[in-house]
């Protein structure tokens, strides 16, 4: 158990807005070991964003309540701090990167004055040794020290999200939170950027929580996946496992929608329908009326987490018992 | 026989206060009624620029166009309003492509009242057959674009689309937008309406592997112009051009069994503002050498294979 | 399916919008106002202009609840009749300036070019002239009447209104569906007219909202000064004009119609200000 960095037991995460209670995260439980890259995956509203912004309590207040669980960082859980406490963990132990690297930097700020200023927040350090580790900052995500001064507008797409990157990574965070961060990229920056994080990661040791919805990122980036849909985690294991093995028919129907190079089908297989309305979820299993394996039981009784081998776990009633 | 659409040279710069901004570059291709052409390419490739001036919406700079054997370049007023009955576009973003005051039938049925000459009656009974055609519930007809997600959104713009009957059709990134899972029930929606209509697509999108699956021919672009144009199968299993093949090998492959060698490419693109003659790749492309400063020109290296790329067959 | 839209977002909107409880209370005020300004006949217990030499300047009484004015006329009446020209001159200004400013805005940000670039630089020039000397000019030369006070406020407002309508064109421009509509053969009229000034309304409605109080507020300074309402026909700003040779004596006769400037205008913004709230929709949720 101590050797998960973080640890999320029963998160249970809900928005309450005019329309109704929007129960977006239920029930997630999640650890991330030390050193490791879990790749989150799933569709729009599945909750993954939500996930994330509880580990840091960034969630938009006062609309989400955090309504159950915890989240443990390093043995203790972050949700019962002091506002004070999490500003130390925040940006310092853990940091995030969002999808959208044009608003995630001040543009009237030069580049090297905003990752000098992440690493003089947490750090007693005197400016000129705040400004030298920037500088290395930079060299290390790839870009050459002459543009420290440079302004966030005079950066490319890719250039900018290498400087969120370096801003993000200034503290040496145990943990980061990758929000989708090559999303909004061209495919051969983001294979520049996925590299860069590579040898990064190797280098300092971060634990990665990797948001996205490219299956084909996690297979290239992450050693162990967690699947999302409608607020559930439904498939957990190692990338070999989920990829060769998928056991969940949403996993399953996940690869069935890609279109492959190497297919030569007439036809994708999506999966038919759409997800669940989150404030009005169904009873029993939440893929139920989008699942082609469906049984009488699924709409009645909800499936809890089964083994189906070691470390691989699924929430299919099909697959292991169910809870009611 | 004449083709559907044929493009010949079209140029389309932008007067910046730095230059000219040559967003679409000499680009020349012939799609047949029927036929999907795939175009790929990178943000600022000008695959966007190329969609909208062949439908007009943005006035071409130089170059020929011709539908159906009809010069089309030049085309004003009643040609250009009979001609846009026969040309469509779908567009990327179900969000911003669709009014938020109209509800969906009248979102449809707009295209129906500019075209006049029908009876109310008439034009909400094809609405209604249009929304059946996209998978729209008739119970959707007075909803809003809010209401709806982005794959029923998405519906909404083919419909759109769909309701002047045209021939050719072009799809701006229609799917980038959407879920994996809708995504696919969007494409193949797409590839339905084109064997029961008949119609032409010109797919422009970044993602390879919807393009591959969608497309009889591709067109890689790069920096406004074409870079390499082969059908489909051809262009994936005997790719020529380096840019190309960096743009394949750069896919993220969800299948863990292949993995592909990644040819990183150091850089990005450049601006395409006065651009140098010569080779546009060449500042990023590993083989580059002396003779990619001269002007390049795409050249049949197999039938219907073409490859703008002086080293094509020394790589 | 008409009345539905509209009613759907009326709807939304005034759901917004209650949760602000001083945008609430204002549009109450305003409305309660409404109602004073139609019903005046009904309301007022003697007619405006109806003289009491013996009552001229009287404290307030049982018959007369605010007093009478220095000819003997009842000042409670001649407040309730007042709202009339007020909100007149409020409403009806905004109108005017609202209409033009629109349609300005609306073509200057579609076509933009030189069309944008002419009609900026003559609002420029037309703004380079201080607003209230415009009015008080116009209303000169058009002689000093309600019906003149009320163009010159419209005419002096217009540039306001046309700037912020640009500026909204400028970002509805951008959206797709209006390249949607150009595909399908639409003419620039109609896109204006069904896709842009629909979609471009919100920040105007706030705008107007405001611009009622800010007119209310000129309006009687134009009365005030004698270039709006004529005597007798009641006016606030007028009245305050009226008051002020026995302000030192009898301070109560301006500071009512003071009171009753100062509570509309103060509604109009803050239901403006709830509005820009409740129609914002980064807000919302």
């Amino acid at each position: 158990m101590d050797e998960n960095l973080l640890e999320i037991r029963n998160l249970a995460v809900e928005y309450r807005t005019d329309d109704g209670v929007i129960y977006a995260v239920n029930n997630v439980s999640l650890s991330v070991k030390k050193g490791e890259t879990i790749g989150l995956v799933g569709e729009t509203g599945a909750g993954k964003t939500t996930i994330a912004k509880s580990i840091l309590r960034i969630l938009p207040n006062p609309q989400a309540k955090i309504t159950s669980g915890e989240i443990f960082f390093n043995g203790e859980d972050v949700l019962v701090l002091s506002e004070k406490e999490m500003r130390k963990i925040r940006g310092n132990k853990i940091a995030m990167i969002f999808q959208d690297p044009m608003t995630a930097l001040n543009p009237i700020e030069t580049v090297g004055y905003q990752i000098a200023e992440a690493i003089s927040q947490h750090n007693k350090i005197s400016n000129s040794e705040a400004k030298k580790r920037a500088s290395d900052m930079l060299e290390m995500v790839g870009i050459p020290m002459d543009r420290f001064s440079e302004y966030p507008h005079q950066f490319s797409g890719g250039m900018k999200q290498r400087v969120v990157i370096a801003v993000a990574l200034a503290c040496n965070p145990e943990l980061l939170l990758a929000d989708e961060p090559t999303t909004a990229l061209d495919v051969t920056i983001q294979a520049q950027v996925l590299d860069m994080m590579r040898s990064l990661k190797a280098r300092l040791g971060t634990s990665v929580v990797f948001i996205t919805h490219d299956l084909g990122v996690v297979a290239e980036f992450c050693e162990s996946v967690a699947v999302a849909y409608a607020g559930e985690i439904v498939e957990h294991g190692t990338v070999r496992d989920v990829f060769m093995k998928p056991a969940h028919p949403y996993t399953r129907g996940l690869f069935g929608s890609l279109p492959k190079l190497e297919s030569t089908e007439p036809r994708l297989k999506p999966i038919k329908g759409l997800m669940p309305d989150p404030t009005n979820l169904p009873k029993g299993c939440r893929f139920y009326e989008r699942c082609p394996d469906a049984e009488d039981g699924c709409a009645e009784r909800r499936p809890d987490d089964a083994e189906v081998e070691p470390g691989h776990m699924v929430k299919c009633l099909r697959v292991g018992g169910g809870a009611i | 026989m004449t083709s559907l659409l044929e493009v010949r040279d079209l140029k389309k710069y932008f007067q910046t206060k730095a230059g000219a901004l040559h967003a679409v570059d000499g680009v020349s291709f012939v799609l047949e009624a029927g036929k999907t052409l795939g175009v790929v390419g990178e943000s600022g490739c000008g695959k966007t620029t190329l969609g909208r001036t062949v439908l007009h919406l943005l006035e071409p700079t130089d170059g020929q166009m011709f539908f159906e054997g009809e010069d089309i370049t030049r085309a004003k007023g009643k040609e250009l309003r009979r001609l846009r009955e026969q040309m469509q576009i779908i567009f990327q973003d179900p969000f911003s492509s669709l009014d938020p005051r109209k509800s969906v039938s009248e979102s449809i049925m707009e295209p129906l009242i500019l075209r006049g000459g029908m009876p109310r009656s008439e034009m909400l009974s094809q609405t209604r057959e249009l929304m059946d055609t996209v998978g729209l519930a008739a119970r959707f007809e007075s909803s809003y674009p809010h209401e709806l997600d982005g794959g029923r959104r998405q519906r909404i713009g083919i419909a759109r689309a769909l309701a002047l009957r045209p021939k050719f059709i072009v799809c701006d990134e229609p799917v980038s937008a959407l879920d994996v899972s809708i995504q696919a029930q969007i494409i193949n929606l797409m590839l339905d309406l084109q064997d029961a209509m008949h119609l032409a697509y010109m797919f422009v999108t970044h993602d390879l592997s919807v393009v591959k699956y969608i497309s009889d021919d591709i067109m890689v672009m790069y920096l406004g112009q074409v870079v390499e144009k082969a059908p489909s199968n051809e262009l994936f299993s005997d790719t020529l051009h380096p840019y190309s093949k960096a743009l394949l090998s750069a896919i993220p492959n969800p299948d863990i069994e292949k993995k592909t060698e990644r040819i990183l490419l150091h850089g990005e693109i450049t601006s395409p503002i006065n651009p140098k003659p010569g080779c546009r790749f060449m500042a990023r492309c590993r083989y580059a050498s002396e003779e990619c400063a001269m002007q390049q020109s795409l050249v049949e290296c197999s039938p219907g294979h073409f490859v703008s790329c002086c080293k094509y067959d020394k790589i | 399916m008409k009345k539905r839209r509209k009613k759907s977002r009326l709807l939304d909107i005034w759901r917004q919008l209650r949760k602000n409880k001083l945008a609430v209370v204002a549009l109450i005020v305003l409305l309660l106002l409404l109602i004073v300004a139609i019903a005046a006949p009904q309301l007022a217990p003697y007619p405006y202009s109806q003289q009491n030499a013996k009552l001229a300047n009287a404290p307030p009484s049982a018959e007369h609840l605010l007093g009478n004015d220095r000819l003997g006329r009842d000042i409670f009446s001649r407040l309730i009749y007042g709202s009339r020209q007020s909100l007149q001159m409020g409403v009806v200004a905004v109108a005017i300036a609202a209409v033009i400013g629109i349609l300005i805005g609306s073509i200057a940000g579609y076509y933009g070019g030189w069309v944008d670039n002419l009609s900026m630089r003559l609002l420029d020039i037309y703004q380079a002239m201080p607003m209230f000397l415009l009015c008080v000019s116009l209303a000169a030369i058009m002689g000093p009447s309600l019906r003149n006070a009320i163009i010159a406020l419209g005419i002096g407002t217009v540039p306001g209104y046309a700037r912020i309508m640009r500026a909204t064109v400028l970002m509805v421009r951008e959206n797709e569906y209006i390249d949607a509509a150009r595909s399908v053969n639409a003419r620039a009229h109609r896109i204006i007219l069904s896709h842009i000034i629909p979609n471009a309304i919100g920040p105007m409605i706030v705008q107007i909202t405001m611009g009622v109080g800010s007119c209310i507020l000129a309006g009687s300074a134009l009365s005030y000064i004698g270039l709006g309402a004529q005597p007798p026909i009641p006016e606030w700003g007028a009245m305050i004009s009226d008051a002020r040779n026995t302000m030192r004596e009898y301070p109560t006769h301006a500071l009512y119609p003071g009171i009753c400037v100062m509570i509309s205008v103060l509604a109009c913004n803050l239901l403006g200000d709830g509005l820009r709230d409740a129609l914002d929709p980064r807000l919302k949720n």
